[in-house]
């Protein structure tokens, strides 16, 4: 298994693309910061610790949306180049294929996710200054850290999408489709059904973990759900995955 | 040793591959041919469990392909020379399938050193000529020293050095023992090639065989000859059969000296005279003839 993860991280590591994505991330998760925090910072009245946490990882959906599309990629890159069937050839076991590469993905994301978010943070309490919040105070930590895990399971995500679709315009439409879209079909559904199933949808369960507002489900609670989303995603799959013609 | 039992492939209502069955032997080259569309590469990969096979199955010395823990070590294959990532250099290619088998950093440079690609080692793929992706490829067989290679079609787009260095690096992997399956449309270079012959039409086994064998039992030989007047040239033959073609004839079951001296002896001017020797091309396109999928109009 060893090897096999090395073989995803020089996969991952030895195309451009995904570096300059990553440094795309950072990028917008400190700039969103910066400016949501100088508009902040220009109100009179005193803001939560929260609020101003939420407000520094403001950019968390586009970021969501960014490191997805690397998922996609991650597999979609290969079945557009053709490359998969050697990837296949090379490790007939296509589970543990998708795992070495779910593994590698996620570890690496989650040290640019953790780094982005950490920087995106401290950049808009530098901003506030006085007014800031710090690491220390209650749910601070768990909503920066929470952000990078968000990210890296959005991410995961993706890499599901994009085994079942095998193409990266369609991958990415699938994201955008279940991210985004589907919580706004959820909150129109009648008789108060969206307001009771919308906590439950993708990245609204997901991002409760960044989140400072009281909800029905608690942070944690609410990353388990999005948990249950990637992995659903994840087992189709690798069923059809295994299924498939090469 | 390659083996394939009833190996079928159906794609909506037709047969890619039809209950083929064969074995592939080691220590001997084996021409694998058919007309485009026989199902050739078809069949390689489900040898190789990229596809599913609808019916029958193969196996690498008695396993099959997907239940090899690290199979580049046993089998090697090149199908598709450009399955590659453009913005990957050819050692990182080369250094992901070596990790995903156990095999140590060190072959990538053997491996790139033996197809004469080290030079360019690090240099992005998207920049590669169709012969580069064909070394590559190549090598990515070769990265396991695998007991067992097939290739699709190797040859494809290298120029007369290389072609040369395919057939002489085929000749030495068979020479090794090792079992080598080959893909090719050129009958010239597999007549110098290959030991052993396994020929599929319409995805159905057409012909298992040497190739001299093959070679023996297609058309024979047979002596082309221009005069200006061909049926009084027949009848002065001691024996032989003549048929007309556009503006020559030929002539089987008898020899070109035969042919020349009857000619001398009746007088008549011959303007051409060759002795045609049976080749791989001729036999193969009689045997094939009937289940080619796509020919042009003009036969
Ligand atoms: N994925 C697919 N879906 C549908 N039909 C397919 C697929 N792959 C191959 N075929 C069909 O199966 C048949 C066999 O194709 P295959 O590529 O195996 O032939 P081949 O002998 O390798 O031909 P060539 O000499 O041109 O490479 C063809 O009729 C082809 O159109
Ligand atoms: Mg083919």
């Amino acid at each position: 298994m060893i090897g096999l993860l090395r073989s995803e991280w020089i996969k991952l590591r030895s195309i451009r693309s995904t570096m300059w994505t990553m440094a795309g991330l950072v990028v917008v998760m400190i700039s969103f910061a910066y400016l949501n925090s100088a508009i902040a910072s220009r109100q009179a009245e005193r803001l939560q610790a929260g609020e101003v946490t939420q407000m520094a990882l403001g950019a968390a959906p586009f970021a969501s949306l960014i490191v997805a599309s690397l998922g996609v990629l991650a597999i979609s890159s290969e079945y557009r180049t053709g490359m998969i069937r050697t990837t296949l050839l090379a490790v007939p076991r296509r589970g543990r294929m998708l795992a070495a590469k779910a593994t590698t993905f996620a570890a690496f994301t989650l040290v640019v996710n953790l780094l982005s978010c950490l920087a995106a943070f401290l950049v808009g309490q530098a901003v506030l200054g006085s007014r800031g919040a710090s690491l220390e105070e209650p749910g601070v930590l768990r909503m920066v850290a929470g952000c990078a895990l968000y990210l890296t399971g959005a991410g995961l995500f993706g890499l599901a999408l994009g085994t079942l679709v095998r193409h990266t315009a369609g991958g990415v439409v699938a994201v955008i489709v279940t991210l985004f879209v589907l919580p706004q079909l959820v909150g129109m559904l009648p008789n108060g059904a969206g307001a009771r199933l919308m906590p439950y949808v993708t990245s609204v369960a997901g991002m409760r973990i960044m989140s400072s507002a009281p909800g029905v489900l608690t942070p944690w609670a609410g990353f388990g759900v999005f948990c249950l989303w990637i992995a659903a995603a994840a087992l189709a799959a690798l069923v059809l995955l295994r299924g498939r013609d090469a | 040793m390659i083996t394939a039992a009833n190996l079928t492939k159906r794609y909506g209502r037709t047969f890619a591959v039809n209950g083929l069955s064969f074995t592939v032997k080691s220590s001997r080259v084996t021409g694998f041919l058919g007309p485009n569309g026989a199902g050739k590469s078809t069949t390689m990969r489900m040898i190789l469990g990229l596809d599913r096979p609808t019916a029958g199955g193969a196996h690498i010395d008695g396993r099959p392909y997907r239940e090899y823990e690290q199979p580049l070590r046993k089998a090697g294959a090149l199908l598709d020379a450009k399955s590659v990532h453009g913005g990957r250099s050819a050692r990182n290619h080369l250094l992901y399938l070596a990790y995903s088998n156990g095999l140590p950093a060190s072959r990538v440079g053997e491996v790139l050193e033996e197809v004469g690609l080290a030079s360019v080692a690090d240099r992005r793929l998207g920049g590669f000529s169709l012969g580069m992706f064909q070394r590559l490829g190549i090598a990515g067989a070769l990265l396991g020293d695998p007991e067992v290679l097939l290739f699709d079609e190797p040859v494809n787009g290298l120029d007369p050095e290389g072609i040369l260095w395919v057939r002489t690096l085929l000749r030495r992997l068979a020479a090794e023992g090792r079992t080598v399956l080959v893909s090719s449309h050129l009958m010239s270079e597999m007549a110098q090639t290959a030991d052993h012959l396994i020929v599929i039409g319409k995805g159905r086994l057409l012909a298992d065989a040497g190739v001299s064998d093959f070679i023996g039992r297609g058309s024979q030989g047979y002596v082309r000859v221009r005069c200006a007047d061909t049926a009084l040239l027949a009848s002065h033959l001691p024996e032989g059969n003549t048929t007309a073609h556009g503006d020559h004839v030929r002539i089987t079951g008898i020899g070109a000296r035969a042919v020349g001296e009857a000619a001398a002896a009746a007088g008549i001017a011959l303007h051409e005279l060759v002795e045609v020797q049976p080749t791989l091309e001729a036999a193969y396109m009689e045997l094939t003839q009937a289940s080619a999928e796509f020919t042009t109009g003009r036969s």
